[in-house]
């Protein structure tokens, strides 16, 4: 019973996450430009910091996976980039341990 | 837009969701493993994918179930762990103001990091985001984590060696991937170099979740305090439109 309670409140707290930023957001009339740049910069700088610390734990494999995927992000979609670097991955680690 | 367009774009939204489906399948099977290895069942673990539906913050909580911890401690770890939402609605909750309020209410429901990097590329290119597709993509990731999740429960215990299968850092691999599909962005450069600096010292000096919230903070920081002439002609015209009376 507790487990299911805590799942529910830990749903409606993440369901308030989703929809505060906005909802605070929406009070105000105009945006500034310097909110409006810093909103523009939201993708990058959050999605940056779910990559960026495993490079502190990350081995030679890890990093050439991650490095092999990069570049093919330059030139190729999300399908073919995520392949390359999860086949570099499984095969380098084999060698690797 | 006709409903014959409307389902057409439901259906490109729900294709555009392959190649996430892809490199998210580990993490629902791994989710659904460890779920019951930690004592929760099946139904509970379901329960919790149906209802948090956040991968990172629902692997936190299954961690913490297993080990003697208040309830409210886990309740405080989910929310801190998705706190990042917070920006992610501020950011794209401007290109859904026009729709209802219903139809805004689901769509936040739906808010996750995949779905967010994906509708921010929507507008990019055509200057706005639809519900049809939005609503697509965002039940076909639903849908598909619930699933995962319930054969992960079940026959997880099939997965011998995750890390010889990379499963541990495939989600690394993936969200570098969404960072690079905004290099084209004003400042993308510096403020990807911010974040990733930032958020390396807070994971050291401050400790996991926090790393998140104080490294993105850094990267939005440093783009609210560059010039604003840097913008694009298509920002520009956006918030001419969003100006007028």
């Amino acid at each position: 019973m507790t487990t299911i309670l805590i799942i529910l409140a830990g749903a409606v707290l993440t369901y308030l996450t989703r929809i505060g930023g906005h909802l605070v957001l929406s009070r105000f009339e105009n945006i500034p430009p310097r909110v409006e740049a810093a909103l523009d910069a939201v993708p990058a700088a959050v999605l940056t910091t779910l990559v960026a610390p495993e490079l502190l734990s990350a081995g030679p494999a890890e990093i050439i996976a991650l490095l092999a995927a990069g570049l093919v992000a330059l030139k190729r979609g999300m399908l073919e980039m995520f392949l390359t670097g999860a086949i570099t991955l499984i095969v380098l680690r084999q060698f690797m341990g | 837009m006709s409903e014959e367009n409307a389902k057409r774009e439901f259906w490109r939204g729900a294709r555009s969701s392959v190649p996430i489906i892809v490199a998210v399948i580990p993490f629902g099977l791994l989710f659904g493993a460890l779920a019951v290895d930690n004592g929760i069942s099946p139904g509970k673990a379901v329960l919790m994918s149906a209802a948090i539906f956040g991968g990172a913050s629902q692997m936190v909580g299954i961690e913490l179930f297993g080990q003697k911890i208040s309830p409210l401690l886990i309740v405080f770890s989910i929310f801190a762990v998705n706190f990042r939402h917070v920006l992610y609605s501020a950011a794209i909750g401007r290109h859904f103001a026009r729709w209802p309020a219903a139809k805004q209410a689901v769509a936040f429901f739906l808010l996750t990091d995949p779905q967010y990097a994906e509708a921010e590329r929507k507008v990019e290119e055509n200057g706005k985001v639809g519900f049809a597709w939005y609503l697509g993509m965002g039940l076909a990731l639903y849908f598909t984590w619930i699933a995962e999740t319930l054969l992960g429960a079940l026959f997880g215990r099939l997965i011998r060696n995750p890390e010889a299968l990379g499963i541990d850092f495939l989600l690394p691999i993936y969200f570098l991937g969404l960072v690079m599909e905004f290099r084209k962005r004003p400042l993308w450069l510096p403020v990807v170099l911010a974040s990733a600096i930032a958020s390396t010292l807070a994971y050291k000096f401050v400790g996991s979740p926090w790393h998140v919230s104080l490294g993105a903070l850094a990267g939005i920081a440093l783009a609210a305090s560059m010039p604003a002439k840097r913008q694009s002609a298509r920002d520009l015209a956006m918030t001419a439109e969003r100006s007028e009376p």
